[in-house]
């Protein structure tokens, strides 16, 4: 296996020099990619370089998916096996290239040229069955789908045939399908320049919550009132976040997002950073979008040769800097404060809250953390008004929404939907209708809820969602036919959970293995079993310490409802 | 907690409390001599809110909340002992005792009896499976009964010595805590103050002499074990 050279390591070691634990992911990622792994001297070089100390950094290592502490293949595929890519065939996939090469998922082959793994979502769930290939010494790209199992072990590349569609008026106006807009046309940033030469922080994140913006990550906190309450905290300097993180398991159109509108993402931010005055900004990118994080860093390396961002922007008085980070693999990241100990060089583990971000947060201090899509609304909001916004949904789901659907239908892929449309519109008119005889939709990704066929009529709001008993979540949408054992969608889900969950609080450390094992043995339950789930569905819910363990058995629970049979039950 | 003096109160199982301002529920609760159960809390360490076995009702809410850390807050309404509280108590002892060798933790099998733990409620489970690590004269380690109260971790750091020797390995149930790169504790930065030792609630660490006299070693022997002797050392790297 090849080791990291000496000289490779001064390099990499000369280019952190004088930078401190926060620089730890980015130094990892610098030493993975040159040995595939990080031996304990590599580690030793920037336990001194970063002054952390070295149990630390291999903690640091033993947490995220990406990086290794052992030697692997010089080229290692992870192939996702979570729902959307299962019932595509990511098993099979999975087993040819074993059998192709004589090992078992997560062994190397003798020559030491590959290594399998099956991985969680990679959030390429409309192009599925999916993988993320990592080459020692050049870096990852995403292959999806996979048809050709020879064509994935040679290298290729398929071009993807991104499907951005909808009523495309606040996120996808002018979005082409598979190009990254450039600067020249994506134009240069004019909400920003009105908002810098015209309004105060404070009627940027007024006329924000006057169009009732919420996040749109999933948690639908008012982010015009989370500015309000950053700009106002104690303590300097401030942090504007952007969560790139998107890991939940059939939510893409935040990687469709940065993948074809860059720009109108860094505006946003700037947008945000003006509002909380933040003099720096971050965007943390999952380690899977390889070519997200490409066009991100391009893209601002664009917007800081035209001076829209960094010094003085645009002549005025505000500077802020726009930094990306890259994960490490790893769906807890997602969580705000989990993210936040990443981009400080820790492993992610979710903080207590409160304190909340808005006062305490990267760094320790006042912090405004959106996802992608909830920054990608505002320079529409700032330039055309949030009367303008508000013309499309309910009083309660203001403006258009993007939703990523995935699954048993015809042209999966990311939607721009008025709140308001049904779920049935989506499916049948949006999306071409289903393949097959839909039996399941999952809405909300892993930590959602599922809905008969027969629900699907319910409006896509968040109250109406709500008041179905289901959720909007991050907006994901997969739907299942009647060819799919829903028993196998939750063992994968069961998987899913077990795997990330980051082994803080007991309750999901446990559980998520319990969970586990009760929903692999769902063909053959032991007595007692749907009662077991239940106590550990409901002690996760209930007393975990953040939103992963407390969502982690919705999607179970709910399936529990409606399909009493799928565990043994009498209906 | 900005102002300690502000005295508020609040209700705990009926009864009303009278505490500082920023006084958690779980000293709100016993200083009316209400217990409520913990296994990662330790008057010493930088509460986390780990085990969750301190968890109570706080105003009929959604989520339960960890007594350890939560503070007080005028007007709260706090059931430390109901049917929701009972069910995810239980089932957190369940699970760990389906995971973890609990047999040297007196106060966590006291907890198994009172809140009617089975013990066989999760049959056919993954344990937490490690081998005993005798690498140094002053300590043994069996992960396999550690709970991941990540009390030896923080004294280790912050909480205390500021040595930094351990730290976590893999995540979720397969987390341990680890050296790093599988260093022996006596080629780690571990200086052998004993912290760690003295904070393990469940006999995961245990002094050298303690498990020598548990094994029947001889006197002799047990000397011959625990002496920082020169050929004790492996090759450090």
């Amino acid at each position: 296996m090849a080791e990291i050279t000496r000289t490779r390591l001064d390099e990499i070691v000369a280019r952190y020099a004088g930078r401190g634990r926060e620089a730890l992911l980015p130094m990892l990622w610098d030493a993975q990619h040159e040995a595939g792994y990080i031996d304990p001297e590599t580690a030793q070089s920037i336990s001194r370089t970063l002054r952390v100390p070295i149990a630390e950094i291999y903690g640091v290592i033993g947490f995220y998916t990406l990086f290794s502490d052992e030697p692997e293949g010089e080229t290692v595929i992870h192939v996702c096996t979570d729902p959307s890519c299962g019932v595509a065939g990511a098993d099979s996939v999975v087993d040819e290239l074993c059998a192709r090469l004589g090992v078992r998922p997560g062994e190397t082959t003798a020559d030491g040229r590959y290594t399998i793994k099956r991985g969680t979502c990679l959030g390429l769930c409309e192009h599925a069955p999916a993988a993320l290939v990592c080459q020692r010494g050049e870096g990852e790209y995403s292959h999806a789908p996979v048809t050709d199992i020879a064509a994935l072990l040679d290298g290729q590349r398929p071009a993807r045939a991104a499907v951005v569609d909808g009523e495309r008026q606040v996120f996808l106006a002018g979005a082409v399908p598979n190009h990254a807009e450039s600067l020249a046309e994506y134009g240069d940033y004019a909400a920003l320049r009105r908002a810098l030469l015209t309004l105060t922080p404070e009627q940027v994140s007024a006329e924000v919550e006057a169009s009732g913006l919420v996040g749109r990550g999933g948690a639908g906190f008012p982010t015009g009132m989370k500015w309000r309450f950053t700009r106002g905290a104690a303590g300097q300097p401030h942090y504007a976040v952007c969560n790139a993180d998107e890991s939940e398991p059939g939510t893409f159109k935040d990687r469709v997002l940065m993948e074809h509108r860059p720009h109108l993402l860094l505006e946003g931010l700037l947008l945000a950073a003006y509002a909380i005055q933040a003099r720096y900004a971050f965007v943390f990118v999952r380690g899977e979008y390889p070519e997200a994080t490409t066009i991100m860093e391009a893209a601002i390396r664009e917007a800081q040769s035209a001076g829209l961002l960094g010094e003085r922007i645009m002549g005025t008085d505000f500077s802020c800097s726009v930094e990306v980070r890259r994960g490490g693999g790893a769906y807890i990241c997602g969580e705000e404060t989990a993210l936040f100990e990443a981009i400080e060089g820790k492993r992610g583990f979710p903080r207590i809250k409160p304190p909340y971000p808005t006062t305490h947060g990267l760094f320790n201090r006042p912090t405004s953390i959106n996802n992608v899509e909830t920054l990608c609304a505002v320079p529409a909001i700032i330039r055309n008004g949030a009367g303008w916004f508000r013309q499309w949904g309910t009083e309660k789901s203001t403006g258009t929404k993007l939703v990523s659907v995935s699954g048993h239908v015809r042209r999966p892929g990311v939607y721009e939907i008025p709140f308001g449309l049904t779920l049935r519109e989506l499916l049948e008119g949006h999306c071409a209708g289903f393949v097959g005889e839909p039996q399941a939709v999952l809405m909300g990704g892993a930590a959602g809820t599922f809905l008969r066929a027969d629900e699907i009529d319910v409006p896509l709001t968040y109250e109406a969602l709500q008041a179905a008993g289901t959720t909007l979540g991050s907006g994901a949408v997969m739907v299942f036919n009647s060819e799919v054992d829903l028993r196998d969608v939750l063992r994968r889900l069961g998987h899913f959970f077990a795997h990330e969950s980051c082994g803080k609080c007991f309750p999901c450390q446990l559980g998520t293995q319990r969970q586990m094992e009760i929903l692999d043995r769902l063909e053959q339950p032991l007595p007692g079993d749907v009662e077991r789930l239940r106590d550990v569905g409901l002690t996760m819910t209930e007393a975990s310490l953040c939103g992963l363990g407390q969502t982690a058995a919705m999607a179970v629970l709910s399936a529990l409802r409606k399909w009493p049979a799928l565990f043994g039950e009498e209906a | 907690m900005s102002d300690t003096s502000e005295m508020i109160t609040l209700t705990i199982d009926g009864q009303p409390v009278t505490v500082a301002a920023g006084t958690t529920i779980l000293e709100a609760a016993r200083s009316v001599g209400i217990e409520v159960p913990v296994i990662c809390y330790h008057e010493a360490t930088t509460p986390n809110g780990l085990c969750r076995v301190c968890v109570v009702d706080v105003d009929g809410g959604r989520l339960l909340q960890p007594a350890c850390i939560v503070p007080c807050r005028a007007g709260m309404v706090v059931e430390t002992r109901n049917e929701r509280v009972e069910r995810s108590r239980r089932t957190i002892l369940e699970m760990l005792n389906s995971a973890v060798n609990l047999a040297e933790a007196p106060a966590i099998q006291t907890l198994l009896d009172d809140y009617e733990a089975q013990p066989d409620r999760f049959p056919s489970a993954a344990k937490r499976d490690h081998a005993l690590i005798d690498d140094n004269p002053f300590y043994v380690r069996d992960y396999s009964q550690c709970v991941l109260c990540w009390r030896c971790v923080q004294v280790c750091a912050e909480d205390a010595q500021y040595t930094y020797a351990l730290t976590f390995d893999h995540r979720g149930f397969d987390t341990h805590v680890s050296t790093g790169f599988g260093v022996p504790l006596p080629d780690s930065s571990c200086v052998f103050c004993g912290q760690c030792v003295s904070v393990c609630p469940t006999g995961a660490l245990k002094p050298k002499i303690e498990f020598g006299l548990e094994q029947g070693w001889t006197l002799e022997q047990i000397w011959e074990n625990t002496r920082f002797l020169k050929k004790n050392r492996r090759k450090s790297g």
